[in-house]
């Protein structure tokens, strides 16, 4: 790892000013954590030992064992649910809506979603909770589930989100004249893009474990990314207090977004089961459960029509962004916002409008994934970028260098980028170090030289060396830092620092660990401030018995926005001691200090980022406070008789505002680069009839060693002055970029345009040869203008 | 329900048990093994990867009455001796260092399969490498800094 502090020499130039020098993190040499003077990870011996408990890894003496009676419709009317007669049900409890002692909801913004569907109710998606089944033993359980019988009358479905008429959320943004900037264009290029679901495939199936309190509440433990979403979910339907209603984060084996409603439910259904029961009850899915019945990514739909200058100037963007929500709101509102606030990508433009609706089918519900709704809409942006490119016979790279954002720019909610804008800086660090005009001269020499020997696209099967074709593929993104809008204004989080009565320091937050490394760099961060080793630093259990409300672990805001207020804490902590200290350094000073004044604890609330303001009802303003740049550069090799794609190398280079630990940071953009090149290539969920048919691991696959591309990672640092740190977050970033960048290279390779993901070779060999799957839309229009 | 009898990481084990059951469960509920995690439950994830006389199995896929008078090695076993120092032996160091681990629920298993792999006198090389680590999927990292970390253990001068 080499941390260089000098600049490149290079000068950078926007419109208007030179942009903010940044700090380039290039990890050419690798050289390991401790050798970097870097914390290692906290948790990191206990998980490479064996010794990290996981849910399903903790033993509760007495514990049954819990499982759903799921639908097996899309759409039906719940008339009754049946017990066989013949069966002994004494043994076990089954549990209904009816046990329910609050409201049957659990919502994350709408009060649409059942915990159970109850008798006279609507079976709105396949795989949806109807009952719960306890028992002593699996095997009891395995003889008894089948002699649970729904019977229901079917109702019609929808499945297409473009002929539902129940419309979850809609938004429309705009600026300039739309109609003028047409007129104005000198060419017109349309495109249709979609995308599908998504699994996230955390490698840890949801875990949940209900024990029952003496206070008549209940303790959950779990897998996890949003304690206290848990906890408001439970005093809800279970008419708890929030006491009662504890809820411990266990060591959670990814996340990506999939622990962040879903466990709500699966923590009422253990609860009731418990409850029933008056015992603990675990509720484990399997492989199977977990990806039939919980939230993917949104599929969508995005349509685009831009109008540039013969130079390349972006002069009207109009977007129609189409999101199927599944059967109930979840959080797609604010997934398909996000996906509208980066759909025009990270390009200025003075005449937009951007549309966006998510609408309700009869199919299992989204929700959360790393990215949240920008990587669906960036990936039409950047299609329609290299199509224009193509046209005009510009290089993408100088097309993206005509139109990216600079300082003091507009986006379209109106928002002046006042400061930590680094698209240029990306863009330029990540050429450079793919060297990418050189190795696209050297493919399109290739691909000249196949198309002279007439083997391209000719459909006999070739042989040797003619057989590969090599690609490269570009594509740039932003990220909206924290939440959207007033997001982080009504959370209003709060994450404490405490010097313990008996001399210990803690950080205490509700921010989960999942492998990002929240373990690590909170306690890194106070003791950077503190003065102090970072051993010295404890980090508090996730436990709402324990730690305030900061908020939950998403939306890449952990370091960003949490990791702001444990920094601000730790300051006010360390004065404090210092003050009354009379001037003695705070590591010299707190163990005296805890023995003569007791416990001090800091507890830091969120206050709005200066100066940054965003009006809901409108639409308009600072949708968020900053944002993240990124630029990925894919190499790839692409087999010509079978289509089979082979994503060989990627450049990602990740601005994040300020790297708090490289080796940690670089973790996060490899892991989300590599999850955008299974989106782009081999990730698909096949639906018939609202149901997943690749419901498996077998079936569903995602990318493995031999699969992934050598991932080179450099980080750049814009700073974002709202937070004290400067951080903007880096978890979701690398989602959004490196898919474009791997379909730009197949079209290098080949010559197609692959306009759905993923890019199967199906759909390659399908465009190779003139022709799209049926019913699926694989050409597009183009459209000079007058 | 029959016994059987093996050796878990160098100590002699004996369950009474359905033949059928599987060694994950055997090693996870009767053991108390639980640093052998379920992935997927079919042989597709690897995250229950443990060493069978030496062989990387899925032990999700194999039956205890397979297991009988052989040899399994877990997580546990890793650094058996290195633990009585208080350490991580050096695969597991190397993980550590290279920040190979993030969620750590693939770790085990992973590392299971590095251990089999230089065992065999498996070198630094990158295709090697991720071809024996194949059959374990990880979501978090993209594997680059699990083949460094193997790397880095199969060639130490580095």
């Amino acid at each position: 790892m080499v941390v260089s502090e000098s600049m490149p020499t290079r000068t950078l130039t926007s419109g208007v000013e030179t942009i903010e020098r940044a700090l380039v993190v290039d990890p050419g040499q690798r050289v390991p954590g401790r050798a970097a003077g870097f914390p290692l990870r906290r948790e990191g011996p206990a998980k490479l030992t064996g010794a990290a408990k996981y849910t399903d890894d903790l033993v509760f003496p007495g514990a049954w064992h819990g499982i759903t009676i799921r639908s097996t419709e899309a759409h039906a009317k719940l008339i009754a649910i049946e017990l066989d007669p013949e069966v002994d049900w004494s043994k076990v409890v089954v549990a209904t809506a009816a046990d329910i002692p609050g409201d049957n909801i659990v919502a994350s913004i709408k009060d649409d979603q059942p915990v159970l569907v109850p008798i006279g109710g609507e079976i709105r998606h396949h795989a949806e909770p109807v009952a719960l089944l306890a028992a002593q033993d699996k095997e009891t359980i395995r003889r008894l589930k089948g002699h649970i019988k729904l019977i229901t009358e079917p109702l019609p479905p929808v499945f297409d989100p473009e002929q539902s008429d129940h419309v979850f959320a809609k938004y429309e943004v705009a600026q300039g004249d739309i109609a003028l900037g047409f007129a104005g264009a000198d060419l017109i290029i349309e495109g249709t893009y979609r995308v599908g679901h998504q699994e996230q495939l955390y490698i840890e199936n949801n875990a949940m474990i209900a024990v029952p309190g003496e206070d008549g509440g209940i303790v959950i433990h779990g897998s996890l990314q949003c304690p206290y979403y848990v906890n408001k979910a439970l005093k809800r339907a279970l008419r708890m207090t929030s006491v009662q209603a504890r809820v411990i984060a266990e060591e959670t084996g990814g996340g990506f977004g999939g622990k962040e409603e879903y466990p709500s439910m699966l923590a009422l259904h253990a609860s009731l089961l418990a409850l029933k029961a008056k015992r603990p009850v675990r509720m484990i899915y399997e492989r199977h459960e977990d990806i039939s019945a919980t939230t993917k990514r949104h599929p969508a739909i995005v349509r685009h029509r831009s109008g540039v200058t013969k130079d390349g100037v972006l002069v009207a963007q109009d977007v129609e962004v189409i999101m199927d929500g599944g059967a109930y709101c979840t959080l797609t509102p604010v997934v398909l916002s996000r996906g509208l606030l980066h759909a025009g990508g990270p390009y200025r433009c003075p005449n937009v409008r951007l549309r966006a609706r998510a609408t309700r089918t009869n199919t299992p519900p989204n929700g959360a994934f790393r990215g949240f709704g920008a990587p669906q809409t960036e990936f039409a942006a950047e299609m329609q970028l290299n199509r224009i490119a193509e046209r005009l016979e510009i290089s993408p790279a100088e097309l993206r260098r005509r139109n990216i954002y600079h300082l003091n720019d507009t986006t379209p909610t109106g928002q002046v980028l006042r400061e930590s804008v680094a698209a240029e800086e990306v863009l330029e660090q990540a050429l450079g170090a793919s060297h990418f005009e050189r190795i696209r001269e050297r493919t399109a020499h290739e691909s000249a030289e196949r198309r002279g020997s007439g083997t391209v696209p000719a459909g006999r099967l070739r042989s040797g060396e003619r057989r590969v074709a090599n690609g490269i593929g570009l594509a740039l993104a932003w990220h909206g830092a924290g939440f959207t809008g007033s997001g982080e204004v009504y959370l209003a989080s709060v994450a404490s620092v405490e010097l313990t009565a008996d001399g210990r320091l803690r950080v205490l937050t509700a921010n989960t660990e999942m492998g990002q490394g929240t373990k690590t760099v909170f306690p890194q961060m106070v003791a950077t401030e503190l003065g102090v080793p970072v051993d010295w630093v404890e980090y508090a259990a996730q436990d709402t018995a324990e730690v305030l409300d900061s908020g939950p672990t998403v939306a890449s805001r952990t370091v960003m926005v949490v990791g702001g207020l444990v920094i601000l804490a730790a300051r006010k902590l360390k004065a404090a001691v210092e003050e009354r200290s009379a001037g003695v350094p705070f590591h010299e000073a707190f163990r005296d200090d805890a023995k003569a004044n007791g416990a001090t604890r800091i507890d830091q609330q969120f206050e709005a980022y200066p100066g940054v303001v965003f009006d809901d009802a409108t639409y308009m303003g600072d949708a968020y406070p900053a944002y993240g740049w990124a630029a990925a550069v894919a190499s790839v090799e692409v087999d010509l008789d079978t289509a089979e794609v082979f994503v060989r190398d990627v450049i990602a280079v990740d601005d994040v505002g300020k790297v708090i630990h490289p080796i940690l940071c670089e973790g996060q953009v490899e892991g989300g680069t590599l999850q955008a090149v299974g989106y782009a290539t081999i990730e698909e969920m096949k639906v018939r009839d609202g149901k997943y048919l690749n419901d498996r691991l077998a079936t569903y696959l995602i990318p493995t060693a031999l699969d992934a591309p050598h991932i080179r990672t450099i980080l750049v640092e814009a700073p974002f002055s709202g937070a004290p740190h400067g951080a903007k977050g880096v978890g979701e970033l690398p989602m959004d970029v490196a898919a474009p960048a791997v379909v730009a290279a197949i079209h290098d390779a080949t010559g197609v345009w692959i306009h759905d993901l993923p890019a199967t070779p199906e759909r390659i060999l399908a465009a190779m040869h003139g022709a799209g799957p049926a019913g699926r839309l694989v050409g597009v229009m183009d459209e000079p203008a007058a | 329900m029959s016994a059987y009898r093996f050796l878990v990481n160098g100590a002699p084990a004996q369950v009474e048990v359905p033949g059928m059951r599987r060694l994950l469960d055997v090693l996870r509920e009767d053991l108390g093994l639980t640093g052998t995690k379920e992935g997927c439950g079919e042989g597709e994830c690897g995250a229950c990867s443990v060493l069978l006389d030496g062989q990387v199995v899925d032990a999700c896929l194999v039956p205890v009455c397979q297991v009988d008078g052989r040899i399994v090695r877990t997580v546990e076993g890793l650094s058996l001796a290195a633990r009585e120092r208080g350490s991580l032996d050096t695969l597991q160091e190397a993980f550590l260092e290279h920040g190979a681990a993030q969620c750590g629920i693939c770790t085990p298993g992973m590392l299971m399969a590095a251990r089999a792999y230089l065992d065999a006198g498996g070198g630094p090389d990158d295709g090697s490498i991720r071809e024996a680590i194949a059959g374990n999927l990880c979501r978090c990292t993209g594997y680059t800094k699990i083949v460094d970390a193997i790397a880095a253990v199969a060639s130490p001068a580095t």
